[in-house]
């Protein structure tokens, strides 16, 4: 209070002044993009226990527990048998049934992670007005914990295309790389729907439209040659620089011998699935960091 | 800048001058507003949402609470500063916005170090146990894990969640509402802090938990250079406080030594 101190040397400042002067920081104020960085790191370990957590708590009140993390893939995979291979015999793709699994699988990596994501800040709220930590751990968290669920899910996906008669080759080795760049990809874009969604809380209900379009436009239920087949040449161009496609395709020709490809060329292919992960991964993570102050105000 | 420090020099106070006084929390005519989502009131088929997104209307269940208009005041290293006020007056916000967890929209909060809420609100997952509850309660508060490791223990003890039994390894939604608001505090105290923020802490728990986190509330202001207690009891505000600030509706309306404050607040609620 200024007067109480009259014979103050601080009398007449400003409260601002009075801050500048005794080298107070704003609270809450935001770091810089290398320290916010560092201090993610130091959180590495709350990220990895959070998403664990998350993990745990999703199957706790179930019986069979953890186990759902490979069954519920596995029943996905038994449903779409039925109808894709055994009513509605679908022939024009060679081994149908491991094309169509490898897309689902893929694809819902990055599905739950976007509407699971895009809530991530406002279903923490009363976390985030409690505590301090860098808050991209939360979406973070989010991406990490459906990235133990696309391993599960992926062993399924192996066994599948195992029994389906596909060869072991040295190719399913690229598999890592495909997923570890998705995973990139995935970290940015949650990290930037988890602040969009934050600030319009109204994209949680748009997004199952947005994301079914988007699956629409990956090929993942139908042979991809139908986009070349139907579309104009520049429309398909659009199509093929669509990451979720890329990843997929990735995917599929990394386990499967005649799967056929909409890429122009795999080069084409992995340079779109690098610059992807990059673009999404490193701009998410400005975009996140700098709403950093804002995401208590709900 | 001039006529807000007139606006904040409506009650005088005089406090024994000390040597020497190094401000740690300066508050600079700080407003606070925060939105509250009243819940479901229609509208919300995803066709109309879109319609909202694209005209940029804002949703017509979302409400904004100013709750905190425009409050000045520094804090000094040493002090002990009780934050009282009725119900919804905006002390809790107030506490956040020191602690840089809810941003300002007016004014500036300026603060030496980071500042830590203890609370008894904090969230947790309630499906989880209380032991691993501790354990990303602990990681949350940026404490190493090892530390952690070492900690945990203690912490549960000190909870006292496991007098009747083995609670710890149960999820925390089989508690009730006291043991879970026992541990949140465990949880939040055992860390050491520079500002330290206790809002309602003291409040929690039977007898036996109360004396505990009193003694240990003690301990972290001897360590920490300013503490503000925001409480309902005045009893506990008398005690721990030499200086109290009155908020009513987001206004501050007195800053003062408790005794004139507290005095000034009693007429007022029986006043009321």
């Amino acid at each position: 209070m200024a007067n109480t101190a009259l014979a103050d040397p601080d009398a007449g400042l400003t409260q601002a002044q009075l801050a500048a002067r005794y080298g107070l920081r704003v609270a809450g104020e935001r770091p810089s993009l290398a320290e916010y960085t560092r201090r993610l790191w130091a959180y590495r370990h709350f990220i990895a226990a959070y998403s664990n957590a998350k993990l745990v708590a999703s199957f706790s009140s179930a019986r069979l527990g953890q186990l759902w993390q490979v069954l519920t893939p596995l029943t996905n995979a038994a449903v779409y048998y039925l109808i894709f291979g055994l009513v509605l015999k679908q022939n024009s793709i060679p081994n149908f049934i491991a094309y169509l699994t490898a897309g689902l699988f893929i694809f819902n990596f990055t599905q739950t992670a976007a509407q699971q994501g895009t809530q991530s800040i406002t279903s923490n709220l009363g976390l985030i007005r409690a505590l301090h930590f860098p808050r991209a751990c939360l979406p973070l968290a989010v991406m990490l914990t459906q990235f133990q669920q696309l391993l599960a899910s992926l062993v399924v996906l192996l066994g599948i295309v195992l029994v389906t008669g596909e060869p072991i080759t040295v190719e399913w080795l690229l598999l890592v790389p495909i997923v570890l760049l998705q995973a990139v990809f995935n970290a940015g874009l949650t990290m930037a729907l988890a602040r969009a969604g934050s600030k319009i809380a109204d994209l949680k209900q748009v997004m199952p439209f947005l994301l079914r379009t988007w699956m629409y436009g990956s090929g993942v239920l139908y042979n991809v040659a139908l986009f070349e087949e139907n579309l104009p040449a520049w429309a398909t161009r659009i199509v093929e620089a669509n990451p979720m496609l890329v990843y997929i395709e990735l995917a599929r020709h990394a386990l499967l011998e005649g799967a056929p490809l909409l890429s122009s060329s795999l080069w084409q292919a992995w340079s779109y699935a690098v610059g992807w992960a990059v673009v999404m991964g490193v701009g998410g993570f400005i975009y996140f960091w700098r709403g950093e102050q804002e995401y208590g105000r709900g | 800048m001039a006529e807000h420090i007139e606006a904040s020099n409506d009650v005088t106070v005089t406090l024994p001058r000390i040597t020497e006084r190094i401000p740690t929390v300066v508050v600079d005519d700080a407003h606070v507003i925060y939105r509250v989502h009243k819940g479901g009131t229609g509208g919300s088929s995803p066709v109309a949402a879109l319609k909202r997104i694209v005209s940029r209307s804002s949703a017509p269940n979302i409400r904004e609470v100013h709750a905190v208009k425009g409050v000045s005041f520094t804090a000094y290293r040493g002090e002990a500063i009780g934050l009282i006020g009725s119900n919804g007056s905006g002390k809790s916000t107030l506490l956040r916005a020191i602690a840089g967890l809810l941003p300002v929209n007016r004014g500036a909060v300026y603060t030496q170090g980071q500042p830590s809420l203890l609370g008894v609100n904090a969230a947790l997952l309630n499906d989880l146990s209380g032991e691993r509850n501790v354990t990303l309660g602990c990681l949350a508060m940026g404490m190493r894990p090892d530390d952690v490791q070492r900690m945990a223990p203690e912490i549960i003890e000190f909870s006292g969640i496991n007098q009747r039994g083995d609670f710890a390894s149960l999820p925390m939604k089989t508690y009730s509402s006291g043991m879970a608001a026992r541990l949140r505090f465990s949880i939040a105290a055992a860390k050491k802090h520079d500002v330290l923020l206790i809002d309602e802490a003291l409040a929690t728990g039977d007898k036996g938990f109360r004396k505990r986190s009193e003694k240990r509330v003690r301990e972290l202001r001897e360590s920490a250079g300013t503490v503000f207690l925001v409480s309902h009891q005045l009893s506990s505000v008398r005690d721990t406080c030499e200086r109290t600030i009155w908020l009513e509706s987001g206004v501050l309306r007195m800053d003062g030594p408790t005794d004139e404050v507290l005095r000034a607040y009693e007429d007022f609620s029986n006043g009321k």
